[in-house]
């Protein structure tokens, strides 16, 4: 069961081949026989997924199923989830159990997906590796020694081990996409604004954007046709029409110009990463699209410039982390400065605290202007860069990652390296656009992923160029052995 | 010390000193919800009951700005003569504080909804001086720390949390402690006006911090200033600055300096005292809130609450001395308050007979007296504004005194009922019969000889007893002005 994909286990959901609570009780068995190993989930919840599981196969009986109905899957553990811990993968919210649902939860839950747990995670989503979690470091599937990428690893992990049909995740700088790309998965973010950010733990606010980590885009699609879409509960959510996604895969090819950004080939990218992406453009030739070269003046500033917005908001956002109202609170207290010292001290990792401290310094007196403002100028250029590009040309293709998976404990002394990580991705989300991951081949035996950047609301276009290629290619079935 | 002959100098031991203020008026806005929250903003609630996931600052919240505020901010933009800005941006006011839930507040910083403007007060002397307004913000209010009866520990209530605020920040125009107290009487006059605040300043919905500095007469450059915070009511804020501008002249005149502070004012003690140093204060790391996109307005909506706004308190002062015929201070007093107009119009129209003047009297007579001491506002007013225009109608058609009108005022104030059957049954009608009249001054001037012979020895003085006793005969009914003619026509037969 769990070899086949999404869409094609929503046929047989429908087709009552396979029962809801069957596929739930399967992959619930997967995640007990794995996940020790793998370190993917935060949270399982068991009872509750075959509760929902029934629920879904009256669904289906009486006629009244979505295509996600019975599909098991997992949240980051970055969404709000009612009456389930909601860790962010930090031990200052170990103890939060989520009063309510976030947006994409709740409308995941009303179309009859079933939750099998919340996934592990880099805790607030800071960091490339899913290492910096309170909960340990999620593995590779492809090597246990090796990261998974973050922060969304563990649904990145979860998905590549087949031990769920799809996962949610979010995308601040990458961390949708690079972890697709180390896991072998494909990995989607949307334009921002598309999907809601309510019930979302913030990190940047004016970049985090959730999105999906699927085996296709094909999945994605379909995860997609039930996640966006406007909400009045989050002020920047975009209030366009939801096109249809899954259908817009199969309308006919079109003749596309497609721009390859040269700054992306530099000296950083992995040489048999750069092989696989050069082999892609090719069936993208056969496809009959036009390649053309293109260059992003201001794009080599991404990863200064998202550490400054990013950590900005960051150390905005996490000031409601005090220990007055919930999560952790430190003990023995004598005065408030100790109360909000060692309940911050205690509860924050050193990768938060490094970017509370970075984010503070840029908004001081003093810095404001050098820093948050001069970033946010620079962001600008770097938007203006691409929506240049996007007058040319119909896509941006490029790497994904400089290279595949590294080592567990390899990079986390040197936060620079770490950061570089993102150098490809972070464009899109400076920029607002939606971008994708999907496998393209392998380096070193390791999967490698293929970035597709659209421009604004592109989705449905972008969805379908992916799922052309994967029509002509065979990387995105590729399973690592243990787990086939 | 005291205030020199020029009205706003303070005369200090050896200098004269120029009190420069501005202040900065918080007003709760009169919405149903909370600035960025469903949740409701009725005051005096069980702790923690009005404060929903966003006022607690769950994560993954978010905020939603709630469109009513919007439209009071841009209302008060137009009746004090600011421009509206037509994009501006919501900011976070970055600090720790257990009462303040995310650990930022959302204000406006750079770029406020409102600017620019200025309005008019009048000085005790008559002089009307404009005060400029700076600008006008949407911000929304903390929670509240309670810090006794929790055994060491401290008590958080988040109702408050979110509640929508303007605030409404002048220039340094204020010369004196009195000019910020009319000042922020006309505001609180204006928003209440507007119906876009309570302006009930016992439940903290209107209050203002002052920044006082003063300087050398002539001295163009501003003094060092302190900030005064939290004043709640207008006394508070006059004797805040008093006592602030003198503890601030004896500093400089014994050679000192004024520390740049925010300073809290004890009215038990009538001092005030350092909160914080502003040089070790807070960074507040503002920056635009992510959160929230820039607050875009369209002409259109502008256009439209131009065309809502009511006559304000200036327009109608000015309508009332022409079309009543009253003082100017009558007309300011009767404006004072949109209530207290509308009641006194409302009476005066109830009546063709009574003169708007004899109304606007009874208004700031009985009406006024009966209110303060039963602790009322004027919308719990138990006599009615029609009741009181005919009331004034039987005074003026000469069926009751103005003086048994009080008694007659009195009864409907406590029991009620109907003005004519109140003067009938209690037999308050006042004795026009010059029949009934004549005999009552027969009698008196029979009963009084001794006086009768001081007047006929030419003490004119005697004839107020008389009046006097003539009333007292007649329980106060007799027509006075009969009483006089006919009691002057006796004398001199």
């Amino acid at each position: 069961m769990h070899d086949r994909t999404l869409a094609l286990l929503a046929d047989d959901l429908a087709a009552r081949r396979v029962s809801a609570v069957e596929l739930t009780e399967h992959f619930l068995q997967r995640i007990e026989q794995f996940d020790a190993q793998l370190n993917a989930f935060v949270t399982v919840t068991r009872d509750e997924a075959l509760a929902q599981a029934a629920v879904a196969d009256k669904r289906l009986a009486a006629g009244n199923a979505t295509p996600l109905t019975g599909i098991p899957i997992a949240h980051k553990d970055i969404f709000c989830t009612q009456g389930v811990k909601t860790s962010c993968g930090s031990k200052i919210l170990d103890n939060f159990i989520s009063p309510y649902d976030a947006t994409i939860v709740s409308r995941l839950k009303d179309a009859g997906a079933v939750m099998l747990g919340k996934t592990n995670m880099d805790e607030f989503a800071m960091g490339s590796s899913s290492e910096t979690s309170f909960y340990g470091a999620v593995r590779n599937p492809w090597d246990h020694e090796l990261v998974p990428g973050g922060s969304s690893g563990g649904s990145a992990a979860a998905v590549a081990a087949r031990m769920v049909c799809g996962a949610t995740g979010t995308d601040t700088g990458g961390s949708i996409r690079q972890p697709a790309s180390l896991s072998g998965i494909t990995g989607f973010k949307p334009t921002y604004g598309r999907v809601s950010r309510y019930g979302m733990v913030a990190f940047a606010s004016s970049l985090d954007q959730a999105g999906t980590l699927t085996r296709t885009a094909e999945d994605a699609a379909l995860m997609m046709q039930v996640m966006a879409g406007f909400d009045e509960r989050d002020s920047t959510a975009l209030t366009d029409p939801v096109p249809a996604f899954s259908s817009a895969l199969e309308t006919p090819w079109q003749t596309i110009t497609i721009g390859v950004p040269e700054n992306f080939f530099d000296d950083g990218l992995d040489e048999g990463s750069a092989q696989a992406i050069r082999d892609a453009l090719r069936v993208f030739e056969r496809l009959g699209a036009t390649i053309k070269d293109v260059h992003l003046e201001h794009v080599h500033l991404s990863v200064p410039v998202y550490y400054v917005v990013a950590s900005a908001e960051a150390s905005s956002n996490l000031s409601r982390f005090d220990g007055v109202r919930y999560g952790h609170r430190a003990e023995n207290i004598d005065n408030l400065t100790e109360l909000y010292m060692r309940t911050r001290g205690e509860g924050f990792g050193a990768e938060v605290k490094r970017r509370i401290l970075t984010g503070t310094y840029v908004l001081s007196a003093g810095y404001y202007d050098a820093y948050y403002l001069q970033a946010q100028k620079v962001r600008q250029l770097i938007s203006d860069d691409f929506a240049r590009a996007f007058a040319d040309v119909d896509f941006l293709i490029g790497p994904t990652t400089p290279t595949p998976a590294f080592g567990i404990g390899q990079k986390m002394d040197d936060p620079i390296q770490m950061y570089l990580n993102d150098i490809y991705t972070i464009g899109a989300n400076l920029a607002g656009l939606p971008a994708l991951s999907v496998p393209c081949g392998f380096s070193g035996g390791l999967p490698v992923g293929l970035q597709l950047i659209g421009a604004h609301l592109s989705e449905p276009a972008l969805l379908k160029v992916a799922h052309y290629f994967q029509l002509e290619t065979d990387w995105h079935t590729r399973v690592p052995a243990a787990y086939a | 010390m005291a205030y020199s002959s020029a009205g706003r100098l303070r005369v200090g031991p050896t200098m004269k000193w120029e009190v420069v203020i501005g202040l900065e008026i918080h007003t709760q806005l009169a919405t149903a919800s909370k600035i960025f929250s469903g949740a409701s903003t009725t005051y005096g609630a069980p702790p923690n009951s009005q404060a929903c996931l966003v006022d607690l600052g769950y994560p993954g919240i978010l905020p939603v700005l709630n469109e009513q505020v919007v439209r009071m901010a841009i209302k008060f933009g137009l009746a004090t003569n600011c421009k509206i800005s037509r994009r501006s941006v919501f900011a976070r006011k970055n600090y720790f504080y257990p009462d303040l839930p995310k650990g930022y507040q959302i204000s406006q910083y750079e770029l406020p909804i409102v600017s620019g403007g200025h309005i008019d007060i009048v000085l005790d002397d008559g002089e009307i001086k404009t005060i400029r307004i700076t600008r006008a913000h949407l911000e929304e209010d903390a929670g509240k720390s309670l810090h006794e009866n929790f055994h060491g520990a401290s008590g958080i209530d988040l109702n408050r949390a979110g509640t929508p605020l303007l605030e409404i920040v002048s220039e340094p125009d204020l010369r004196s402690a009195m000019e910020a107290g009319i000042y922020m009487r006309k505001i609180h006059t204006l928003v209440r006006y507007l119906g876009i605040s309570d302006g009930n300043m016992q439940e903290g919905s209107f209050r203002c911090d002052a920044n006082v500095s003063i300087r050398l007469k002539g001295d163009k450059k501003l003094g060092t200033r302190t900030e005064l915070k939290n004043l709640n009511s207008f006394r508070f804020v006059e004797k805040a600055i008093e006592i602030e501008v003198e503890r601030q002249i004896e500093i400089l005149e014994e050679g000192g300096h004024i520390v740049l502070e925010t300073r809290l004012y004890d009215s038990d003690r009538n001092e005030t005292r350092p909160m914080r140093s502003k040089e070790e204060a807070n960074d507040y790391r503002y920056f635009p809130d992510p959160d929230l996109l820039p607050l875009v307005i369209e002409d259109a909506l502008v256009d439209e609450l131009k065309d809502s706004l009511p006559e304000l308190p200036d327009a109608k002062r000015v309508r009332f001395v022409k079309e009543y015929e009253l003082s100017d201070y009558d007309a300011g007093v009767l404006t004072a308050n949109l209530e207290t107009a509308d009641y006194y119009e409302e009476a005066v129209r109830s009546t063709t007979v009574a003169s708007p003047k004899l109304v606007a009297n009874w208004v700031q007579g009985e009406l006024a007296a009966a209110l303060n001491r039963d602790g009322l506002d004027i919308a719990e007013a138990k006599v009615a504004s029609a009741e009181l225009g005919l009331l004034a109608e039987r005074i003026e058609d000469g069926t009751v005194s103005g003086k048994l009108a009080k008694e007659v005022f009195e009864r409907l104030w406590h029991d009620g009922g109907s003005i004519d059957d109140i003067i009938e049954q209690r037999g308050l009608k006042q004795i026009s019969d010059s029949g009934t009249i004549e005999k009552l001054v027969d009698d008196v001037l029979a009963q009084n000889p001794t006086q009768l012979e001081q007047f006929r020895g030419g003490n004119e003085k005697v004839i107020g007893f008389f009046v006097g006793q003539i009333m007292k005969a007649s329980d106060g009914k007799a027509n006075p002005k009969q009483v006089n003619a006919i009691l002057r026509k006796k004398l001199n037969e």
